[in-house]
């Protein structure tokens, strides 16, 4: 987690959003992960005003909220950029090299250590666990976008495409 | 109930259907070692601890959450049993804070006592690479410690389950897995109420009281300071327990003995302080009940619970007694009173309280309702654990103490000011003054029997002269939610409520002397703390609040008439809703 402080944005649209999403799921047992799954698709993140209406809205501890949020990786506690970069850290990419691919992806956006979102807010970038596709091994995603059997050079000439089209 | 027959290291056993290996084993007093089990409380199998080894079954069983069943073969203690425990102690050992010796738990320590138990010969057999440690102090009763944590979880269970408070929580996951509050804030920061139960579950040192023992010490040694002490109902039942004497023992001879030899100039009972609160509570309910105030009246002793009720249910702010708590009315009456009789500045007595209670450290630190402006009714609250340790600083032999008594003129109470202590005392006080003053006539039993005992919630209808008076009786605040909840959703209605902050009232305390997990299974200990204060009441002449001497004379001298004037002005508050996280 980065110890950066992010302003709160959130929009009157969004609040809306999330008080009709916590409305359809109030009262049902295991309501808590469809509203963070919803409530991070409105946000782009989850922080503390976000999950303290979460938590009101449920009727459930704020620390039990945020337990939820801090066990799951998918969730995120800090803004993610425009476009999220997912570098596989499982077995099979690990071991064919996406170590580097991770360090030099954060060297092009010039983060360092636990920063993990550019200054612009254009990129941001996580490792994640195995995402099933270890016949592509090593691979990141960009969004919605697939790069297998990449290596670190390869990383500058991906993360340009993003960079002209912006 | 249906019956189950297992055996348990070769011995038969009957047991009804679900109980668990660790509860089966228990009835052979067989004791199998647990850390992150409590019961009725907390039991997740989650430290490995108590595991047992079932013929055909592949794994290790967490005999705490295990149930029985038909022709189990269980072996408690088996080489791989005994081999597995120990190791997963070295692992319990390998992140924690092994610093024994300036532990506040040393001697005390569940986690301590295993490895005696399971001869750990080397504590840094797994020792490596440590989370981040957090050490939040921003509360001002306590400490929480996560270098000592073992995340076994019992703070979290009590403060979800007993107390609805849900403060603190598992964050994480893995091996940074840790307990704290939400966005890593402080308790300071949160709706913490103080009280404290957190830290009497607790297996090892990772929470405790902030120790201001020093403060007290400081004032005895400051010769311009005329420092006084009080001692709550409660402490008497349990602070022999420090000093090895049996659960439910009365020390109330020794305490004061104690206390004259630690060197307060006067020993003072809350118990007094309590009949005061009587006559001013009792007054307010009749006040209430008779021109149409706002009902249910709800009592007020306890931080904890106003604490709860300012963050959590400030609509119910209206209902809650004006009365200060025993403690407060006392520091009242000390700084005014007792200041005027004696001659004394108020400013140079120094009121030392001692509680069962870490939410009184909040409470003293209150500035509202303040008797005389500017200084605090008390100025420092002490739990029972802290007194005992002051009692061993100063090389008392506590047990072999002579039996002395209080001081005058706060220093006879009446069995209703005893009984405070317990879940139901203050409610049983109020209703036998309450009742002799509307019917005009004497009590012919003074015993309300429905609302004593250590249940959760407690009712009652009492006639009290011609009118219904529904009470109830409520400790634990998850229980007080329940109640609260009903009453505005139109399912409970009620003329006057107690409500504790404590399961079990004052006498279960978070500052009460702590018993472990085992003990805790074994032996109803808030009802033999209980029972101390009964059995007071029961044998003493003096059982009537607004009977009693000094009472008289102090609202003849002084206050004047309850609820009114003087006794307002000095015996009164009033509370402000507080922001939640």
């Amino acid at each position: 987690m980065s110890k950066k402080v992010f302003p709160f944005k959130g929009t009157k649209e969004q609040e809306e959003q999330l008080n009709v999403l916590i409305k359809e799921h109030v009262g049902d047992s295991g309501a808590l992960m469809p509203v963070l799954q919803g409530a991070q698709n409105i946000y782009g993140y989850l922080p503390l005003e976000v999950q303290r209406v979460v938590a009101r809205g449920l009727n459930m501890p704020l620390s039990e909220v945020y337990g939820v949020v801090t066990f799951y990786a998918q969730f995120s506690l800090t803004p993610k950029g425009k476009h999220k970069i997912a570098v596989c850290l499982g077995t099979a990419c690990y071991v064919k090299g996406a170590g580097d691919i991770f360090n030099r992806i954060k060297k092009n956006l010039g983060l360092d250590g636990n920063e993990d979102l550019t200054e612009d807010g254009l990129f941001s970038v996580d490792g994640c666990r195995c995402i099933g596709a270890c016949g592509l091994a090593p691979l990141i995603t960009v969004d919605e976008d697939v790069y297998g059997k990449i290596t670190a050079d390869d990383v500058d000439g991906i993360l340009e495409k993003y960079k002209k089209a912006e | 109930m249906s019956m189950v027959n297992l055996k348990i290291n070769n011995m038969d056993v009957q047991v009804p259907a679900g109980t668990t290996i660790l509860e089966a084993a228990s009835s052979l007093n067989l004791k199998i070692p647990t850390l992150c089990y409590l019961k009725d409380i907390n039991a997740i199998g989650a430290c490995r601890i108590c595991v047992v080894e079932i013929k055909g079954v592949k794994n290790l069983a967490a005999s705490c959450v295990y149930p029985v069943a038909e022709g189990m073969e269980i072996s408690i203690n088996s080489e791989r049993v005994l081999k597995s425990r120990k190791t997963n102690l070295e692992l319990v050992l390998s992140t924690h804070n092994r610093r024994c010796l300036s532990c506040v738990r040393s001697g005390e320590c569940e986690l301590q006592e295993l490895c005696k138990d399971y001869g750990i010969e080397n504590e840094t057999v797994f020792a490596g690479h440590n989370f981040e440690e957090i050490y939040d102090e921003s509360a001002k009763h306590m400490v929480r410690d996560n270098s000592r944590c073992i995340v076994c979880r019992r703070c979290v269970a009590v403060c979800s389950k007993n107390q609805a408070v849900s403060v603190i929580g598992a964050n994480e996951r893995g091996f940074k897995t840790h307990i704290g509050c939400a966005f890593g804030a402080g308790l300071g920061e949160v709706e913490c109420i103080g009280c404290g139960q957190c830290i009497n579950v607790c297996p090892v040192g990772a929470i405790y009281e902030k120790d201001e023992t020093d403060k007290v010490w400081a004032a005895l040694h400051n010769p311009t300071k005329h420092v006084v002490v009080q001692t709550a109902p409660s402490i008497r039942t349990a602070l022999g327990e420090e000093f090895g004497m049996p659960i439910g023992t009365n020390v109330q001879g020794k305490m004061a003995a104690a206390l004259r030899r630690i060197g307060f100039k006067h020993i003072f009972d809350t118990d007094v302080a309590a009949d005061f609160t009587i006559m001013e509570e009792a007054s307010e309910f009749i006040e209430r009940f008779t021109a149409g105030g706002t009902l249910p009246l709800i009592t007020s002793c306890s931080p904890g619970w106003v604490e709860y009720c300012e963050r959590f249910y400030p609509e119910f702010i209206p209902n809650l007694s004006s009365c200060k708590s025993p403690q407060q009315m006392l520091g009242a009456l000390i700084k005014t009173y007792y200041a005027k009789q004696k001659g004394i500045d108020p400013k140079d007595i120094y009121m030392v309280t001692v509680m069962p209670c870490t939410a009184k450290k909040y409470e003293v630190a209150r500035t509202e309702g303040n008797a005389v402006e500017g200084i605090f009714d008390c100025d420092v609250s002490i739990t029972t654990r802290e007194f005992a340790r002051m009692i061993k600083r100063a090389g008392i032999d506590f047990v072999n103490l002579p039996e002395e008594s209080f001081d005058n003129p706060f220093g006879e109470s009446s069995g209703a000011g005893d009984i405070f202590g317990r879940s139901g005392g203050v409610m049983e006080a109020a209703l036998r003054t309450a009742s002799e003053w509307i019917s005009g006539k004497p009590l012919e039993k003074l015993e309300f029997e429905e609302i004593r005992g250590i249940k959760g919630i407690k009712e009652a209808t009492y006639k009290v002269g011609d009118h219904e008076v529904k009470v109830a009786v409520v400790a634990g605040l998850a229980n007080a939610s329940q109640v609260l909840e009903d009453i505005k959703a139109g399912k409970r209605d009620y003329h006057f409520i107690e409500i504790m902050g404590c399961l079990g009232g004052c006498v279960n305390g978070g500052g009460q002397p702590i018993q472990t997990a085992r003990t805790r299974a074994m032996v109803d200990v808030p009802g033999l703390r209980a029972s101390v204060l009964n059995n007071q009441d029961k044998v003493k002449k003096l059982r009537l609040s607004h009977e009693s001497p000094i009472v008289k004379q102090v609202y003849a001298d002084y206050l004047g008439e309850p609820g009114k004037g003087k006794a307002h002005d000095i015996l009164h508050t009033h509370y402000t809703k507080k922001e939640r996280f």
